[in-house]
């Protein structure tokens, strides 16, 4: 593990190292090339803005009406009767919207129930291999305002519901 | 969008006042427009960093040895892209950032991929089947180690947090190829309708 996050840590440091190296090598001004590079950001981020505040107030909103907490009691007692912990349903709910509360609610669960619970382990899981779908989806396609996205939100919806189910069933055969 | 956006606000107004939370719902309503401007700036300084190394990449040259270790792979899946086409590389760095569990760097080279999609796309108001592909990848989420999960259970005492990469590897991999099969599928039964 630790020689993992050693890597994982070396990554940027060394990818930037590189590719200034080569740069010069290649005899690039990379200072003005940089600037150059960097002055479209501002414009980018002009674009997108009205996208990040429509999809931060559909999803700040959802979060605190109690909706989902609605959609969890419907939910429970499917739960129950598959044996899978409770608590994994609402890493579920909350995963695909945003990724700084699935982290909070992540975090509850590990302290509430132990980091070493069947439903610290399925929600661990859970984390790892899904996105926040809406968020990346509004701001991607913001970033080039596409305004027609066909069948798009449905593939990327479904894809969720059935990788959140994979994710589950991958973790209890791994923990059981 | 369209949709999900009118449901999500429609369904939470009724919500928050079937539970009478419609005081949290205003709020978290003005909590929104901070949380976006505060990404924003956030973003601002992240995107023009990495837009700033990706230019010297390109003027350097770096982008052809890059595009051409990665072409064969890329190549299968977006069979549209032209050669050498700078998507090539966006793409491709995205693809290793989200792997590498690289958020920072994901976001805005996957902003960048998009943009270079964009300019091979015939109509600008609608996606073109590389963006969506691109997408479904993106939101699958393929990543080889989940490093903060991992250190949330060792912060709490777990006996092993890294039993959980391996099953999160399975499936995270069988989702995202899942979710790539749904669009192919999606593709065949929505072309067949059209004619």
């Amino acid at each position: 593990m630790k020689y993992i996050q050693l890597v994982s840590q070396l990554i940027i440091p060394l990818f930037i190292f590189f590719v200034l190296i080569y740069a010069v090598i290649k005899k690039i001004k990379v200072y003005e090339s940089f600037i150059f590079g960097a002055k479209d950001g501002f414009e980018i981020i002009l674009k997108i803005f009205p996208y990040i505040l429509a999809i931060f107030i559909a999803i700040k909103t959802f979060q605190s009406s109690g909706a989902i907490e609605f959609i969890k009691n419907i939910f429970s007692a499917i739960f129950n009767i598959l044996n899978i912990p409770i608590e994994v349903l609402y890493i579920s709910l909350i995963k695909p919207f945003s990724g700084s509360a699935s982290l909070a609610v992540f975090t509850d669960i590990v302290k509430t129930t132990q980091a070493d619970s069947l439903a610290s382990k399925i929600s661990a899981v859970i984390m790892g291999s899904a996105e926040t779908t809406f968020y990346v989806l509004s701001l991607y396609l913001g970033s080039v305002r596409i305004k027609k996205t066909k069948y798009l939100v449905f593939v990327c919806i479904i894809s969720d519901i059935i990788g959140i189910i994979i994710a589950i069933l991958v973790a209890k055969i791994f923990f059981g | 969008m369209n949709t999900i956006w009118f449901l999500l606000i429609i369904i939470s107004i009724i919500f928050s006042i079937i539970t009478g939370k419609t005081e949290e719902f205003t709020k978290s309503l003005f909590d929104a427009t901070k949380s976006a401007v505060e990404i924003s700036l956030y973003l601002l300084g992240i995107i023009s960093l990495w837009l700033g190394l990706t230019k010297i990449i390109e003027d350097s040259g770096l982008i052809h040895n890059i595009s051409k270790f990665f072409q064969p792979i890329i190549k299968k899946l977006f069979k549209n892209i032209p050669k050498d086409h700078p998507s090539i590389t966006s793409i491709t760095l995205n693809f290793l950032a989200n792997l590498f569990g690289l958020g920072n760097a994901a976001t805005p080279l996957g902003i960048k991929a998009m943009q270079d999609l964009q300019t091979l796309n015939e109509d600008k108001e609608t996606v073109s089947f590389e963006m969506m592909l691109f997408l479904v990848i993106n939101t699958a989420s393929i990543q080889l180690i989940p490093f903060s999960v991992v250190g949330i259970l060792s912060q709490y005492g777990a006996k092993s947090p890294t039993s959980i990469v391996l099953p999160t590897i399975v499936s995270t991999v069988i989702s995202a190829v899942v979710a790539v099969i749904n669009l192919f599928l999606f593709k065949k039964f929505f072309e067949k309708n059209k004619r």
